[in-house]
């Protein structure tokens, strides 16, 4: 950790922090890129030219004190550069999700009304060119990749070579003007503009200052003793709040090193070859990478699916305890140094997690089954709880008080409390400024006091003190017989089997719950290959009988394991289908953070909603799909419905 | 897919120009706005024979430098038969080929590699226990003048040699976006993939003309877009001449500067995608005729 008083050097901005990195630790490597083929790497005095270059640059095309400046593609140095460099000249970088489509983006630009666009590549400009008519605020464009882009109109195009090479070339008065510009950057100014999924209705434009990124990226980084030597592997969008903190905050503040993959699909390999100290991913992505592991565990040789079986089951039980420092019996610990030499470590290496000293997981509830067995490894895998308006963290799990179904204790000065209706609020120097020109949503979410609401249900457990949540808050609703009904609490569980990707459950306001399934083609097309299961398309082999058995003895699981909760057991489910179609955020139906939009999954599918309570055996429908081109077309099915038997609270008592 | 197909297509839409072109014997523009200069191969009156049957016959037709030009016919029209005689596979026993404005004598197929012309193959021809890279490499093999010691010891002269040499395969590996399948062996890879790489290994060659024998043959809708692409892409960037056999018509219609007809050995047409379209007898060739 670099020693510096907050503050009180003028360290109040990141182009701040970049310049005393770029002093204090010169020659350590800030950003590294794979590119063709070999690590490219810059150094904190390399990268603050860089960037000051550009900034001048953008001076120089009229890019000013308050102007939005978008930033759209994937993890790229550049891209980085580009937002301090924006903020260096005073500016506000917007950076957006790159799988976005054109007119997810139209909203955005025109929203922020960004006159500005930083773009990766030919599909990037092609976007925005697309839309550029509606966009009134819309001067230039600055593209890296110039690939395909030779004979595109550069009036209003710049390359990114160019803007730099401009800079280079900048007078010494506005050499001068650009250090005043920095100085100028306190902590009240704004930092980024981030804007939120949206699991409902338009996107909100999330407005976070210098006092919220930094304080935020000090707290953080001391919590988890962070230093420069970190190594981390950027490779979640930039236009999320995470990312944002951990490339853009924590590595500034502590000055470690920002690692890019060279494309989106060669990730799995860069992160081998990185081998990361600080880690973060989604469940979602250390469930894929459970499930491929398990799946070529299964086509090992017997040997060694033997080997792995056995001191898989002795992690299961003590690697948990040995990470956590607590009593093992010396025998244990020597079996376990055995496993690490023979399993575990390659194990480990092979997924890129050799050198991982604080892993983190968020955004969704992940299976106990699958964060056990990353900690059983020696994986330090820890929970946070945290949301954009809060700049990442409310709560997180402390070293050796983890555990799988909360979310820790409160992050430093992060102040929690609960509502009398379950809702989770907190108060913290990293709560955001406003949503952007929507002061109505501002007021409900951020009281004057600056308590703002999480919109999740949740509340602390007595014995350890770690929040525990339940669902969103208005997601939590009743069934006609005044039961509690927490849709997410019984579709996590369902998704915590490999063979089911995603889970939407019905039954506010009904007498009973039903569910949609999806299942999941690696896992579930796996299984099929093994058991000669022919099929030729992913809606064949989600209609097929014996696929539908499978998940129908997961789902009674799932009701028995509900059962068992009280007061939640009224949402066990009754019917299910297995539905024909992938859910997919180009149709809508998830954000882009690919969490469920149950509401509109609901007014999309209504016929199968309807069939599902009025106990037709079958049911017939037409979708409408969005291919990846933007071409739409439509798939017709007819799905089967599965009744499955409910658990009743009293039968399953007994049984335990 | 980045450059849509469909722009070209609409503007090939207008058949004026392109009756202009027809007649050009040097330089054109086309609809797209891009100059094709002049002609860099020329086909004069060839006749392939094999015993008694007659591939190509009197089939006369020319290429201009940096346009995509397609040869298209119903089965056994003798495409492929006039792609090896381009590539020096095979000699005709009638006719001339003219090569960047000299006659080109006799040629053994790497001789004619040398002289800058490249190809892929219709089943498809890699070094399956090899590599990506690798199998990019070997394009590289006729620009390596270290000799087979040299490479084998791989010090001094010989691996600056090879970085370099490397290093031009990086950049069409990141060209053709098949980064994740460097390093693994291309038998184990899709077809689409292993399509892909084979282009990478022709255009590793850096040739002058790129002959395509029906690239996007067994593939998929997605595949065949990022493949056209890929072709566009080629052309655009490099400023690569390309012939390219294709049963696809959309993809044809939609890529080509100008198409070749065959049908039994004989040319039936020659003109711009729009002609070809409205030519009565590419026509009766491919819906057949009433006799």
């Amino acid at each position: 950790m670099l020693e510096s008083s907050i503050g009180g050097d003028g360290l109040q901005s990141i182009p701040a922090l970049l310049r005393r990195n770029a002093k204090s630790i010169a020659n350590a490597p800030a950003y590294r890129e794979k590119e063709l083929g070999i690590w490219q790497s810059w150094t904190w005095s390399e990268a603050e030219k860089e960037v000051t270059d550009l900034a001048l640059g953008f001076m120089n095309l009229g890019v000013g004190p308050g102007d939005f400046v978008a930033v759209i593609g994937r993890n790229r140095p550049y891209l980085y550069w580009a937002m301090i460099a924006a903020q260096m000249v005073g500016a506000i970088p917007v950076p957006l999700y790159q799988d976005a489509v054109a007119e997810e983006m139209t909203y955005v630009l025109s929203h922020c009304g960004a006159r500005f666009v930083v773009a990766g590549d030919q599909e990037q400009v092609d976007k925005v060119l697309e839309i550029q008519s509606e966009l009134e605020s819309f001067e230039h464009m600055i593209y890296l990749d110039p690939r395909g882009m030779r004979k595109y109109d550069h009036s209003r195009l710049h390359a990114y070579n160019d803007v730099q090479e401009q800079g280079r070339a900048a007078s010494d008065k506005a050499k001068a003007e650009l250090d005043s510009s920095i100085s100028a950057l306190t902590y009240d100014k704004i930092c980024v503009m981030l804007y939120t999924s949206g699991t409902t209705g338009k996107p909100k434009g999330v407005v976070l200052s210098n006092r919220n990124i930094i304080e935020t990226a000090k707290a953080s980084s001391e919590f988890d003793k962070l230093g420069k030597d970190e190594e981390v592997l950027a490779y979640l969008p930039m236009a999320w709040v995470g990312d944002f903190i951990f490339s853009m905050g924590q590595a500034a503040w502590t000055g470690f090193c920002v690692n890019c993959p060279e494309s989106a699909q060669t990730m799995a390999m860069d992160l081998r070859e990185i081998g990361p100290s600080y880690y973060f991913a989604p469940p979602r992505v250390f469930e894929s990478q459970l499930t491929t592991v398990m799946i070529r565990m299964e086509d090992a040789g017997r040997v060694k699916k033997a080997l792995f079986d056995y001191f898989m089951a002795h992690a299961a039980k003590y690697g948990s305890a040995i990470l956590d420092g607590k009593d093992v019996g010396i025998w244990e610990r020597i079996k376990y140094s055995l496993g690490e030499i023979f399993m575990y470590g390659p194990l480990k290496n092979t997924l890129g997690f050799s050198n991982v000293r604080v892993g983190y997981t968020a955004g969704e509830a992940i299976g106990p089954e699958i964060f056990d067995f990353y900690r059983s490894l020696g994986i330090n895998l820890k929970q946070l709880y945290g949301q954009t308006e809060a700049s990442v963290f409310i709560t997180q799990q402390p070293d050796g008080e983890v555990q799988s179904d909360t979310v820790g204790v409160p992050s430093p000065s992060v102040e929690v409390k609960i509502a009398d209706n379950g809702e989770v609020y907190y108060r913290s120097p990293g709560t955001f400024v406003e949503y952007y020109k929507n002061p109505e949503s501002t007021a409900e979410t951020k009281d004057p006091e600056g308590w703002v609401a999480t919109g999740d249900a949740g509340f602390f457990e007595e014995s350890t003190g770690h929040l525990r949540i339940i669902d969103r808050a208005k997601d939590v609703g009743k069934l006609a017989d005044g039961s509690m009904f927490a849709p997410k609490y019984v579709e996590n569980k369902l998704k915590f089997y490999p063979n089911i990707l995603e889970a939407v459950l019905f039954g506010a306001d009904k007498d009973r719950c039903v569910a949609f399934i999806n299942i999941d083609l690696n896992a579930v097309g796996n299984w099929a290959e093994r058991n000669n299961i022919a099929y030729s398309s992913y809606q064949e082999l989600a209609g097929h009988p014996k696929v539908l058995t499978a998940i129908q003895v997961h789902v009674e699981e799932v009701n028995q394991s509900v059962a068992r909760d009280k007061m939640l057991s009224g949402c066990q489910i009754h019917r299910f289908l297995v539905l024909h179609k992938e859910l997919d955020a180009d149709d809508g139906e998830l954000t882009r953070t690919r969490k469920v939009r149950r509401k509109i999954i609901g007014e999309k599918f209504e016929d199968l909603v309807t069939a599902l309570y009025d106990g037709s055996k079958s049911v017939y429908t037409e979708t409408e799909v969005t291919y990846e081109d933007g071409g739409k077309g439509k798939i017709t099915a007819t799905l089967e419905i599965c009744d499955v038997p409910v658990a009743t609270g009293s039968t399953s008592m007994a049984a335990e | 897919m980045r450059r849509s197909r469909g722009n070209r297509v609409n503007e090939h839409g207008s058949g004026i120009e392109g009756e202009q072109v027809k007649d050009t014997a040097t330089n054109y523009v086309t609809e797209d706005g891009r100059t094709i200069g002049g002609v860099i191969m020329e086909m004069k009156n060839i006749t392939l024979r094999f015993g008694g049957v007659v591939a190509i016959k009197d089939a006369s037709f020319d290429i201009h430098e940096g346009e995509i030009r397609a040869i298209i016919g119903p089965n056994g029209a003798g495409k492929s038969s006039m792609l090896n005689v381009i590539n020096g596979f095979y000699h005709p026993q009638e006719g001339e080929v003219w090569f960047r404005g000299e006659k080109r004598p006799s040629m053994k197929p790497y001789e004619i590699a040398e002289q800058g012309i490249a190809r892929t193959f219709q089943n498809i021809a890699l070094f399956h226990g090899m590599t990506t890279v690798e199998n990019v490499m070997t394009g590289r093999q006729l620009m390596m003048k270290k000799n087979f010691f040299w490479q084998m010891l791989r010090v001094g002269p010989a691996l600056d040699e090879e970085v370099k040499h490397r290093r031009k395969c990086e950049e069409i590996i990141d060209f053709l976006e098949i980064q994740a399948i460097r390093k693994t062996p291309v038998g184990s890879l899709p077809y689409g993939l292993q399509k892909r790489v084979e282009l990478a290994r022709a255009l590793a060659m850096e040739p002058k003309l790129l002959l395509l024998d029906e690239p996007m043959a067994g593939m998929n809708v997605e595949e065949k877009e990022d493949m056209s692409r890929f072709i566009l892409d080629v052309n655009d960037q490099y400023g690569t001449t390309i012939a390219l056999i294709e049963h696809d018509m959309s993809v044809v219609m939609d890529l080509a500067d100008r198409v070749v007809v065959l049908d039994y050995g004989k040319m039936l047409a020659d003109g711009t995608p729009d002609e070809v379209q409205r030519n009565q007898a590419v026509i009766d060739a491919y819906l057949g005729v009433e006799h």
